[in-house]
């Protein structure tokens, strides 16, 4: 699915790939038992960078920390000999880098509200001379961060020692900074007193000794004032100047220099707010077409929008809905049918959404439906009461396709994540925990008729959990949930969040 | 570590302070790199100062914006142009950072030593410069080698400039969106200095790729090329290759690059010359009046009396004005804004007889529009209004649309009208002012607002300067002073602001006799408000009348307020006593 007619042809002589074997990776704060979660430490974005040799996490106590990829780096040279020895072992490991204070809490005094700082989404811009760029965003505040390696520096040979000067018995005339004596006697710095010829040999630059570097986060802009409602995307576009943030009723565009204005490009508040059906969850621009962007709503429809067309994009250009079965309405449905995220394949062609009960892949040149539609929750749907008195109906799971567009994966309960083969005949579904041991659930799903082994009963109701196993879902944790996760741009590995630890699968 | 002589001390310390932890005594130090340099001296300037300073280049952005500024004016500094070479390497290296500002002002220094550079330098160092910059690994180099190729260029051996032209052109087609602007935004400059047979092969075709770019952003960069390059091409040449391309973009399928085209249509028109103006942008400058969107009709609007100044009344009439009339009811008040304000300079194009049979009509729409920005703008070109259509007729339509303004719910719209008052007074002639905005002026004294009464009070002095002080004395003074019993004190206060004000305009007569009493009378004011202003009016009244009167009158007026209860009136009594006796002591 991944380029039109090649890749159709492709799959129609070879057929679909292969299941993937996932496994274990790495693990990045991992609870030891018993072990309390601080809230502020629960991960709440994760985004790999464009040539994915960087990841950057945002937890709920506004702090960012990156990684970066260790396995390319550091085997350049045997790169080949490792190959030849074993092939495996080369997927990506990722190691701490750094980590930074993004956001802080914050009071809105004209609306006496209090401002989280946890973050929201995170963005990686185009990086230069080294030098690596991120927008991170709360509910209110969108910033701009640049981390760089700097030099320490060690100063040596000043002119001034400053130990003399302070012990000097015939302290210097009076100055104030920049050697500027306090009265003007001394015409040193101005313009008209002239210098010998050669300079005067005795002054010196100060040398400057640096061994050891270290990496700095410095935040370069801030894009504050714009959002009346919580931003819930962000999201860059292909030309490398511009980007959009998106709220529950508006989404407006940024140039990255700029920072004191932001044009509104979509508006959905009605003049009555009480005429409000439908609110925007989530906003992705196109990843070739720097004029595409799409945009999905609270009724499970995702608009695509031309900005070539006019300055405010209220009309769209495509609109992507599935239509209602008929006779299947319920209490439910509008608030299952909501869009938590959408996510455009790497070539642009496809748009993958998750809804509560389903993942659904589009085609952006088929609007009548989905070319594909994904079961995550179907077993949950006796349940959906109860998930609607504890609020977990309203839970937001992020998605993500994989760099080549042959799979998709989002997550569930439990700590469970699903991955999906998309190409034609595919039958892949796999179901992880995000766990050291990701493939336990899978081992466990045949095993239906043991239920009766007393000691093993939790690990295999847990284990069973495919659809039509277990009809009711009691086992599932609906405290522990995996929300957010993110694919790997070129390699099969996924990053995925369970509370305050970050997993790493490959395969 | 050696002891300074303690008259070098303060250099010593600027020198250190180049490598201060404080910023900002960093940065004093980079902006005073001249006396650093003279200090050291040429030799050791170039030997050290400047290595030291490439060396030195992961600082704060802001002390590499102020080093790459001083590193364009640093040639005297490092022994004259035949040296001038030495300053590329820190350049070079600013010229390729993250920070935008940073970059552009590193190329505009060095373009700005390079333009000084003997020929010879230039070809050793700084067209290896360019060459590496665009050969740059990162974006941030090869965006800054797009803006320093005009400079290398001139001055290179014929096989290098091939190199350079088929450098400029990958560039052009560069992977990173940032790098193709930049060429796109730099190759007008670059095309000006190329061989006329080369302008029309090698830069055209990087002009066209250009103009078919995906990224809209791109595209819209490419419309500036569009008049720069027209200019540089023979006439016949920018008809064949300019002209279709500015009117496929007057069709682009981005509102943003039709926009710019709308923007720029004057610059385009001026390139491709009048009789192609003529025939072939008439219709897509019609089409872009038309847009469907806003943003282009807006700019496209604005336009509207430059380019009819290029064609001939006909043209105007038969193509541009029914457009006109379209516009001039126009959904988005913002266009109607955009026209009202240049509508009236197409009445000296149409001459008397079309202005009025067919501009009249528009421009009266425009006066009742219900956006008050449309009727200020409007307004405010009432001089041509004048000219053309005569005051009688100007009168009728025009009154109740000032009246409607004058009392406008926002008050910057009422603060706008006020502006125009002098003006169309002097438009419009003491009679008609008389019977028609006279009370509005009086009325604005008594506004809610505390800008629009302060604009009130000075609107009557310029009213007055117009009229001339016998007018004045008819017609402002006896109500204005009327007013001076309004129970409320903020009023009353405006009334002494007003009187400060007439005051000059009237003279040393009428002052005394009319405004001075008043301003005495305020002086026993229940609010100390009022009676320190009116310590502050006294003030300034001193140099207008007679030595006698003030020590008659002020004086003891002002002796009297300085006894007050209230900390602030004596303050400003004793303030206006002391500049008595400082006029006393200089007369």
């Amino acid at each position: 699915m991944n380029g039109g007619d090649d890749a159709s042809s492709s799959a129609a002589t070879s057929g679909p790939p292969p299941s993937l074997e996932w496994r274990f990776s790495q693990v990045f704060g991992e609870r030891t038992a018993g072990e309390e979660v601080q809230e502020v430490d629960i991960i709440s974005a994760i985004e790999f960078d464009k040539s994915g040799d960087h990841l950057a996490t945002g937890d709920r106590g506004g702090r960012v920390v990156l990684f970066e990829r260790t396995d390319t780096k550091e085997h350049g040279g045997s790169r080949r000999d490792l190959e030849e020895t074993d092939y495996a072992v080369r997927h990506p490991e990722f190691r701490y880098k750094t980590e930074f204070q993004s956001h802080e809490p914050e009071f809105d005094y004209l609306k006496s509200l209090e401002i989280e700082e946890k973050i929201n989404k995170i963005r990686w811009c185009q990086p230069a001379n080294g030098a690596l760029f991120l927008l991170c965003t709360n509910d209110k505040t969108i910033k701009y961060w640049k981390v760089q390696e700097k030099k320490i520096k060690r100063i040596s040979e000043m002119n001034i020692d400053p130990s003399k000067m302070e012990s000097s018995s015939n302290p210097p005339p009076q100055l104030v900074a920049n050697g500027l004596p306090a009265d003007k006697a001394h015409g040193y710095l101005t313009k008209d007193f002239s210098f010998p010829p050669g300079g005067i040999p005795s002054l010196r630059l100060p040398v400057v000794t640096s061994q050891d570097t270290n990496l700095v986060a410095r935040c370069r802009r801030v894009y504050a004032h714009a959002h009346d409602y919580h931003i819930n995307s962000i999201s860059n576009s292909s030309d490398g100047e511009t980007f959009i943030s998106a709220d529950d009723l508006r989404v407006n565009l940024w140039n990255l220099e700029i920072s004191n204005q932001s044009f509104n490009i979509v508006d959905v508040k009605p003049t009555n707010m009480e005429d409000l059906t439908e609110v925007i969850t989530s906003a992705e621009f196109h990843p070739i077409h720097c004029n595409m962007l799409a945009y999905s709503s609270s009724k499970g429809s995702i608009r695509l929008i031309d900005m070539r067309q006019s300055a405010l994009c209220d009309s769209h250009t495509k609109l992507f809905e599935e239509p209602e079965a008929p006779g299947s309405r319920s209490f439910f449905t509008e608030i299952i049918a909501s869009i938590s995220d959408i996510k455009f394949s790497k070539d642009g062609r496809y748009i993958l959404s998750r809804d509560y009960m389903t993942l659904k892949l589009w085609d952006i040149n088929m609007d009548s439906g989905p070319v594909a539609s994904y079961q995550v929750h179907e077993h949950l749907r006796p349940r959906l009461c109860d998930l609607y008195e504890n609020d977990s109906i309203f839970d937001k799971f992020e998605c993500c396709l994989s760099g080549d567009g042959l799979r998709v994966a989002t997550g569930s309960y439990s700590n469970l994540f699903r991955v999906f083969g998309t190409s034609p005949g595919s039958t892949e579904a796999a179901t992880l925990e995000a766990s050291k041991n990701p493939m336990r659930r899978q081992i466990q799903t045949p095993a239906r008729p043991s239920r009766s082994i007393g000691s093993m009963t939790r690990v295999v109701r847990r284990g069973s959990e495919s659809p039509g196993a277990e009809a009711n879902g009691n086992a599932y944790d609906f405290t522990t949930k995996l929300l957010h996760m993110a694919w790997h741009p070129t390699e099969n590995s996924i990053a995925c969040a369970a509370a305050n630890s970050l997993y790493m699968y490959y395969a | 570590m050696s002891m300074i002589d303690e008259p070098l001390y303060p250099i010593a310390v600027l020198i250190d302070e180049l490598k201060n932890d404080d910023i900002q005594l960093r940065l004093n130090s980079i902006r005073r790199l001249s006396t650093i340099a003279r200090a050291l001296g040429e030799d050791r300037t170039r030997k050290e100062l400047i290595p030291f300073l490439s060396e030195n280049n992961d600082d704060d952005d802001e002390v590499l914006l102020a080093m790459a500024e001083e590193l364009g004016v640093f040639i005297p500094y490092v022994g004259g142009v035949e040296h001038a070479h030495v300053l590329l390497p820190p350049l070079e290296t600013l010229s390729s950072v993250e920070e935008t500002c940073v970059r552009e002002k590193a190329v505009e220094s060095l373009c700005r030593v390079g333009s000084q550079m003997r020929e010879s330098d230039l070809v050793d160092h700084f067209i290896p410069l360019v060459k590496r910059l665009a050969a740059g690994e990162w974006f941030t180099a090869r965006v800054s080698a797009c803006g320093v190729f005009h400079i290398a260029y001139p001055s290179a051996p014929d096989t290098v400039k091939t190199e350079l032209r088929s450098l400029y052109s990958q560039l052009c087609q560069d992977d990173m969106p940032m790098v193709r602007r930049a060429a796109a935004t730099n190759l007008g400059k670059f095309a000006a200095t190329i061989e006329a047979a080369h302008l029309k092969t090698d830069i055209m075709s990087m002009f066209e790729d250009l103009t078919q770019d995906d990224q809209d952003s791109v595209r819209l960069l490419a419309v500036e090329g569009c008049a720069t390059l027209g200019k540089l091409l023979e006439p016949q040449d920018c008809v064949a290759h300019i002209l279709p391309v500015i009117v496929n973009f007057s069709q682009d399928k981005s509102w943003r690059v039709r926009y710019m085209v709308a923007n720029q249509l004057y610059e385009l028109c001026e390139a491709v010359g009048p009789e192609p103006t003529r025939t072939e942008l008439v219709p897509a400058y019609v089409r872009l009046l038309r847009d469907n969107e806003a943003e282009v009709r807006i700019a496209a609007a604005g336009k509207v009396t430059k380019f009819c100044r290029i064609l001939n009344p006909e043209l105007a009439i038969q193509h541009i004005l029914p457009c006109v009339k379209e516009l001039s009811s126009d959904s988005s008040q913002h266009v109607r804004s955009a026209l009202a304000s240049v509508i009236m300079g197409m009445a000296p194009v149409l001459g008397k007889d079309a202005t009025i049979e067919h501009l009249l009509p528009i421009f009266l729409s425009l006066l009742k529009d219900e956006f008050p920005d449309v009727r200020l703008n409007i307004i405010s070109k009432l001089d041509q209004v004048n000219q053309v259509i005569g005051i009688d007729l100007l009168s009728q339509s025009l009154l109740p649309a000032i009246v409607e303004l004058a009392e406008d719910r926002h008050w910057r719209v009422r603060l706008a009208i006020i502006e125009y008052i002098p003006l169309l007074a002097s438009q419009l002639g003491v009679g008609f002012f008389d019977d028609k905005l006279g009370a509005l002026c009086m009325q604005w004294l008594q506004d809610k607002v505390h800008s629009i009464r302060d604009a009130a009070a000075n609107n009557l002095k310029r009213l007055a300067e117009e009229f001339g002080p016998e007018w004045a004395m008819q017609h402002i003074v006896p109500q204005v002073l009327e007013m001076i019993s309004n129970p409320h004190y903020l009023y009353r206060m405006t009334i002494l602001r007003a009187v400060s004000l007439l005051a000059p305009v009237m003279g040393s007569e009428i002052t005394c006799s009319k405004l001075l009493p008043v301003v005495m009378t305020a002086s026993k004011d229940r609010v100390p408000n009022i009676k320190f202003n009116v310590a502050k009016v006294l003030q300034s009244l001193i140099p207008i009348v007679d030595q006698s009167v003030v020590e008659k009158t002020i004086r003891p007026g002002l002796v009297e307020l300085s006894e007050d209860p209230d900390v602030d009136v004596r303050f400003f009594a004793n303030q206006a006593l002391q500049s008595i006796d400082n006029v006393m002591m200089s007369s």
